[in-house]
């Protein structure tokens, strides 16, 4: 063990701003990363093993024990358990013998939970030694141990493969695109390094301008103008500057940038290329979730495909000193990562946690240096903006929403999938084009973002309105809001804090008990309205947009659904949750009575 | 341990009463004043960055009003910081001047603009200039009242018989912001006891994760002694076993006396000032003891 290790190490040059890329190969190599491993890292990297010990316990699929020769983990998301999570994981547990969260007695299969892996419109789904399996069934899951049993290779035990790119060479994967819906910008047809060869003519003013003419917003969420935020990063004087991409898509219900990856991952090469052009970036980094593990050695051929068309490495098209490339860094399940300070700090082999600002990271990002970081969507869009000019693209969709928006729609329709809208289309419509019927609510920008009920479908796609990241998770009648959908998302939220900021680390716990309390009838009234309050300060104090908006699931609910709530609470100042007959269980189970309550 | 014995000074020797009365109070043997607690050297690798900082943005002065009080401050300087220079206190558990703000117990947090900041985290800027900070107001306040019962609940925190009972920033607080009973609901978590190191003492019951140790406690090669460990409510105060068991005792003393609760205890020594004399006793927080 120890000389692969040393390997390991020196592979990654003793650089301890590498360590998520020395923990992640001992993690694939060993089946986890123990104390031994930690502390000849530690040795070898001149530091304390609590420093590296900090990084290996803050992703999810880092593992101080081995999590099984075959580690299963099931999709946990809102979707998964409207398709049947609970009857395939019940398979597993009988096949395997071995509960959730463990390993088998034979060391053989470990099953365990994960947050939403992407896969929102294939549910079940679940991650087995990095491989997808989606659609699961408790009829699959049989042959699947059987696999197991007879010592097959995880490859071996995909048959059938996905359509597009998924079934090619390099990916071979049963992962569906699903791709209902292609629209004028993201999908279009396209040929590489079209808007490369027209950017070396243009100097970075020209650049921006055509940029900011588009009107394009940030596509993680957040929309903050993309011109902005490059002409900030341009402006620093700071000569080493960084390009990132944030393929970190980690909210529930999210499977967007997982498709563009599969299908036009060159569109989001070549925007980086764009943006290191303009910014004066030489080096470019793609964050990519840990879920999306498959796709990499299919991405590093896109990578290799461009050296050799001359469109990334020296001297880009032809342009003399125009030298860029880029380079995969993996996450390790974190869903607070995806914010972009939290992401610098991943990339430089530190615990995910969101940075205090200012500095902003186009001021001081990756290394310190100013760095321009993207979401997927966003990068891919410029390459089009850069081909058919700003004026185009902020023609499409409206005023104040430039361009097409590509939607993650899943839950109870008929038609799940990627379909990409312009900006402007209402709930209705988005639930017409996808088959939605008897619908409940409408979980618009996961999470994080909003919950809304039937009155509020004529509201608009857009920044000005409902502004999303493309979650649309639907929900219908026969779902039970607040236990099936609202505490799932609060039990994300607890998991996935970084648990720096004290309200987000304690106050979430306490926000999800009480709401525990309600779905079991004990809360008051009153104790709904506290809720409100304590909300209010998750928004006010905490630190990051996780942080801030982790109270959504419970605040927007009370705010949409207030009568769900009122059906489970009492007017009275208090409700007792004291039970006879649970309390005397324990007691009873051991002496080996029934209780008597008539007394 | 013989905590209890020693907090109430019965079995020290003379020596180490004098070396304590040092550093725990030092004006306290002299004259009944405010105690102000030894200045903590930092570590280099943490004033770098700083000074780097600061040298950016150092130059002109900022005037500004905090809850209409004027105030004056230096441009880049953080608005804790400089709230404290000008007598106005904003509370905090995590700050400490010229140390790289962590901005985590999120108390310190203030409005402007219509905005609410953290204080150790928003540095001064030209922009600034005749702004108007609110701090102690009804809101403000609400908030960072529950901070501390969050912080309250979150551990187990047991006054009466905490060594730091009268030094704790968080008990100081709690009696600041009234608070009588939390509005939250008791945790009571299993949280695991650091012993085995010759010098000092890790009680994560009474950990409220600040940070303060994971930022400047380093041994002589610059090598992290305590970091954090797991993410989340699952987050806790992790030690470095081997460097904790060489650890000096000069660095162990420290560690205690920047930790703002009883997390950190230096062992085999006691306490010369009974409580009921110590610092928060003889003037609440916020009042006359700043920072």
């Amino acid at each position: 063990m120890k000389a692969t290790l040393q390997t390991i190490i020196e592979k990654h040059q003793k650089d301890a701003t590498r360590l998520m890329d020395i923990l992640l190969d001992i993690q694939a190599e060993h089946g986890s990363v123990n104390d031994e491993a930690i502390a000849l890292v530690a040795s070898q990297l001149g530091i304390s093993k609590v420093d590296v010990e900090q990084t290996r316990s803050f992703y999810h699929f880092f593992t101080k024990e081995s999590a099984g020769k075959y580690t299963v983990y099931m999709n946990d998301s809102v979707v998964a358990n409207m398709k049947g999570k609970a009857e395939v994981v019940k398979a597993f547990e009988k096949e395997a013998n071995c509960k959730l969260g463990s390993v088998s007695a034979d060391g053989l299969i470990g099953l365990f939970n994960t947050a939403c892996i992407g896969m929102s419109d294939q549910e079940p789904a679940a991650l087995i030694n990095g491989k997808v399996f989606t659609n699961l069934t408790p009829a699959k899951v049989k042959e699947i141990v059987a696999g197991f049993k007879a010592d097959k290779c995880v490859k071996e035990m995909i048959t059938e493969y996905g359509d597009g790119q998924n079934s090619s060479e390099l990916i071979k994967s049963m992962v569906k695109n699903n791709l209902m819906k292609k629209g004028a910008v993201t999908f279009s047809e396209y040929k590489t390094g079209t808007a490369l060869r027209k950017v070396v003519e243009m100097n970075a003013d020209q650049i921006v301008a055509e940029v900011k003419t588009s009107g394009i917003r940030g596509r993680g969420g957040a929309g903050f103008p993309t011109g902005l935020k490059w002409d900030f990063c341009r402006k620093e004087a700071e000569p080493v500057k960084y390009v990132m991409c944030n393929a970190d898509e980690g909210e529930p219900g999210t499977f967007k940038d997982r498709v563009i990856l599969t299908e036009v991952p060159a569109l989001v090469f070549e925007g980086m290329t764009v943006a290191g052009y303009t910014i004066g970036a030489k080096q470019g980094i793609l964050y990519l979730r840990h879920e999306y593990k498959y796709l990499v050695k299919y991405l590093d051929k896109v990578l290799e495909d461009l050296r050799t068309q001359n469109l990334l490495g020296k001297n880009i098209a032809g342009k003399q000193g125009f030298d860029f490339d880029i380079r995969i860094q993996l996450g390790a399940g974190a869903y607070v990562c995806g914010e972009e300070s939290a992401l610098i700090e991943s990339c430089e082999g530190k615990r995910g946690e969101p940075r205090n600002r200012p500095p902003f990271p186009v001021q001081k990002g990756y290394m310190n240096k100013p760095t321009v970081i993207n979401n997927v969507e966003t990068l891919a869009h410029i390459t089009k903006i850069i081909e058919k000019g700003g004026a185009w693209y902020k023609g499409i969709g409206t005023k104040e929403s430039a361009g097409t928006k590509l939607l993650s729609i899943s839950g109870d329709c008929e038609k799940p999938g990627v379909y990409e809208i312009e900006w402007g289309m209402t709930i209705q419509q988005m639930l017409d084009m996808v088959g939605a019927k008897d619908v409940q609510a409408v979980q618009v920008a996961g999470p994080s973002g909003t919950c809304i009920n039937p009155k509020q479908f004529g509201r608009a796609i857009a920044y000005e309105d409902l502004a999303t990241g493309g979650a649309m998770t639907i929900i219908g009648n026969q779902r039970n809001l607040l236990k099936d959908v609202v505490h799932n998302y609060m039990d994300f939220f607890v998991d996935e804090s970084c648990g720096s900021c004290v309200p987000c680390r304690a106050l979430s716990v306490l926000m999800k008990e009480r709401l525990e309390k309600v779905i079991n009838g004990h809360a008051t009234k009153n104790e709904v309205n506290e809720l409100v309050e304590w909300g209010s300060f998750m928004k006010l104090a905490n630190r990051c947009g996780l942080g801030q908006t982790a109270s959504n699931p419970i605040i927007t609910t009370i705010q949409n659904f207030r009568e769900k709530y009122d059906a489970l609470t009492k007017d009275t100042d208090y409700v007792s949750e004291f039970n006879m007959e649970t309390a005397v269980a324990a007691s009873c189970a051991v002496v080996g009575r029934k209780p008597n309550l008539e007394h | 341990m013989g905590f209890f014995s020693s907090l109430f000074g019965k079995k020290q020797k003379p020596e180490e009463v004098k070396q304590e009365a040092k550093h725990e109070a030092p004006k306290q043997e002299v004259k009944r004043e405010p105690i102000v607690e030894k200045k903590v050297e930092t570590p280099v690798v943490e004033t770098k960055k700083v000074e780097e900082i600061k040298k950016e943005n150092m130059s002109d002065t900022i005037k500004f009003k905090i809850d209409g009080k004027e105030c004056v401050g230096k441009n880049g300087q953080s608005i804790l910081d400089a709230a404290i220079e000008n007598g106005v206190y904003i509370p905090s558990l995590c700050h400490m001047k010229d140390v790289i703000p962590a901005g985590s117990c999120r108390i310190c947090q203030i409005k402007m603009n219509g905005r609410t900041m953290a204080a150790c985290t928003t540095p001064l800027t030209c922009d600034c200039n005749n702004l108007e900070i609110e701090n102690d107001t009804p809101e403000i306040n609400e908030v960072r009242k529950a901070i501390v019962e969050v912080l309250f609940v979150e551990g187990n925190h047991f006054c009466p018989s905490c060594e730091k009972s009268g030094c704790c920033e968080l008990q100081a607080l709690g009696y600041k912001y009234a608070m009588l009973v939390p509005r939250f609901q008791y945790a009571f978590p299993q949280r695991e006891i650091f012993a085995a190191s010759p010098n000092l003492m890790l009680d994560r019951n009474r950990c409220i994760l600040c940070k303060k140790c994971v930022r400047i406690i380093k041994d002589e090669k610059g090598r992290s002694v305590f970091a954090l460990k797991n993410r989340g409510h699952k987050l806790e105060i992790n030690i470095d076993v081997d460097l904790a068991k060489t650890l000096s005792p000069a660095i162990a003393q420290k560690a205690m006396e920047i930790c703002p609760v009883g997390a950190i205890i230096k062992k085999e020594k006691g306490f010369a000032v009974p409580i009921g004399s110590r610092k928060f006793d003889l003037k609440p927080i916020g009042i006359g003891n700043l920072n």
